[in-house]
């Protein structure tokens, strides 16, 4: 019998040793792992290389684990927003490495990975600093820079519900890099609501089949849902409204 | 000089997508377009981290931390919307898919190069997110910003001094003073507003322009 469940998150980080690159997925807060993320400072590891679309927001999750000065390097694609100040403090004062990539090459760099591509001529970039350096290539008329895969040693993703195949199903667009990172690593850990009996996902429905998942565990259900059904009463972060008017009005890419 | 207002403009360009574009509105000012799209006509809106089909904002008690823009603002998925993850989203744009996307920027140049992601200021934490992306991807890449910048500059260029987010992108720039084509041979005023004319608006940019008529 195959069982990818784990009885919690600490169970389920286990074996992410220092030095390792980690993709994280998440839109800012949309889609980010944070019990995993919790899991993983609480488990200890250093000097790692994280790989996620953001650098952090706010104190909690990813931002959490930078404050640690458990990571050494980001590759991300949009490190200064309005709530980044973990990382702004840490990359001004030189104590951690970036590297910038355009979000499609970075998607697309996350995807190569996971489907055994070797490298790949990309459209995005040609003619700017950040293609510098990197092989050109006219195909047809149209100028490409040469862009290479992006693996990982683990995965940390976020679905709604899992199985213990671990097919996953995801929500809104929380899903944003987590399929795509569940391909590209080693070993992929995939936190969800709810595990549900095999069969009771629909297989025309599964978005990650479980061939790409090698870990699942249950946090329980977000606090905007009941019973699956989507009942509001929360701010942009989560927080109850009552608790804290919502802020929206921050812009970031 | 007749300058419109950023309200107008938004309801200029949302004037020029036809019905059954897809289109991508960049963060900041080209969002506004949104506000003046024609509600009896069907245009889907992009935004990059996953979502066809994009609504406007929901009521304050309706918000879902699941459900976001790119700005990461909350949002609503109109009927017949779909989600996808972020490898397909870009495919959306890097392979031609978009029709238009409406891009704020620092400076354009005469050959329509763009420039919006970085200052290049020393110091500067640098962030670009999609915005490479979106510069070479749509089939029409519009440009909304003020013609000058707070110093009275024009954002109007012979080359960008500015860090290049794309090279040859950009097809049509809205601005307040008036409407700029990007053309072989440079710009092309398409429409000047008010008392705007091709004669003061060479003054402002410095530039030699293409009147109209020549167009």
């Amino acid at each position: 019998m195959i069982d990818k469940t784990f009885p919690d998150v600490e169970a389920a980080i286990a074996g992410i040793d220092d030095g390792s690159t980690v993709m994280i997925g998440g839109f800012g807060r949309a889609g980010q792992p944070v019990e995993l993320i919790d899991a993983l400072i609480a488990h200890g590891a250093s000097d790692l290389t994280i790989v996620n679309n953001n650098a952090g927001n706010g104190d909690t999750g990813l931002a959490a684990l930078l404050a640690k000065k458990r990571v050494r390097k980001i590759i991300c694609s949009f490190p200064r927003q309005h709530d980044s100040w973990v990382f702004d403090g840490l990359y001004r004062a030189g104590e951690i490495e970036l590297e910038l990539v355009p979000q499609g090459n970075l998607a697309e760099r996350i995807r190569a990975a996971g489907a055994g591509i070797g490298a790949f001529f990309s459209p995005t970039g040609v003619g700017t600093s950040l293609a510098e350096g990197k092989e050109a290539r006219e195909i047809d008329g149209r100028q490409y820079v040469l862009e290479y895969p992006i693996r990982a040693d683990f995965a940390l993703v976020s679905a709604l519900k899992g199985d213990r195949w671990g097919n996953l199903v995801f929500r809104e667009t929380a899903r944003n890099f987590g399929p795509i990172m569940a391909t590209a690593a080693t070993t992929t850990i995939a936190q969800v609501d709810e595990i549900v009996p095999l069969g009771s996902l629909d297989p025309e429905s599964v978005v990650t089949p479980g061939i790409f998942v090698n870990r699942v565990v249950a946090v329980g259900a977000r606090r905007w849902l009941d019973e699956g059904v989507f009942v509001g009463g929360v701010d942009i972060e989560g927080r109850p409204v009552d608790a804290r008017a919502a802020n929206t009005t921050e812009v970031d890419q | 000089m007749t300058r419109i207002s950023r309200e107008d403009l938004a309801r200029r360009i949302a004037a020029d997508i036809p019905e059954g574009s897809y289109v991508n509105l960049g963060i900041g000012a080209p969002t506004l377009v949104a506000n003046y799209l024609p509600e009896d006509q069907e245009i889907i809106l992009h935004t990059e981290n996953g979502l066809l089909g994009m609504g406007p904002a929901p009521a304050a008690d309706r918000v879902d931390p699941d459900l976001i823009n790119a700005g990461k603002q909350p949002v609503t998925a109109l009927a017949g919307a779909a989600y996808f993850h972020h490898a397909d989203s870009f495919a959306m744009m890097r392979g031609g898919h978009l029709d238009v996307c409406v891009l704020g920027a620092f400076q354009v140049s005469q050959t329509g190069d763009l420039a919006n992601w970085s200052t290049g200021a020393p110091g500067a934490i640098p962030a670009v997110g999609g915005a490479m992306d979106l510069a070479i991807g749509a089939k029409q890449v519009f440009v909304m910003t003020d013609l000058l910048t707070k110093q009275g500059e024009s954002k109007l260029v012979a080359a960008c001094t500015y860090p290049l987010t794309g090279v040859g992108c950009v097809t049509r720039i809205y601005t307040d003073h008036a409407i700029f084509d990007v053309t072989p041979d440079g710009f092309a005023v398409r429409e000047a507003f008010g008392d705007n004319t091709v004669h003061s608006l060479s003054e402002l940019t410095g530039l030699t322009l293409i009147a109209p008529e020549e167009a």
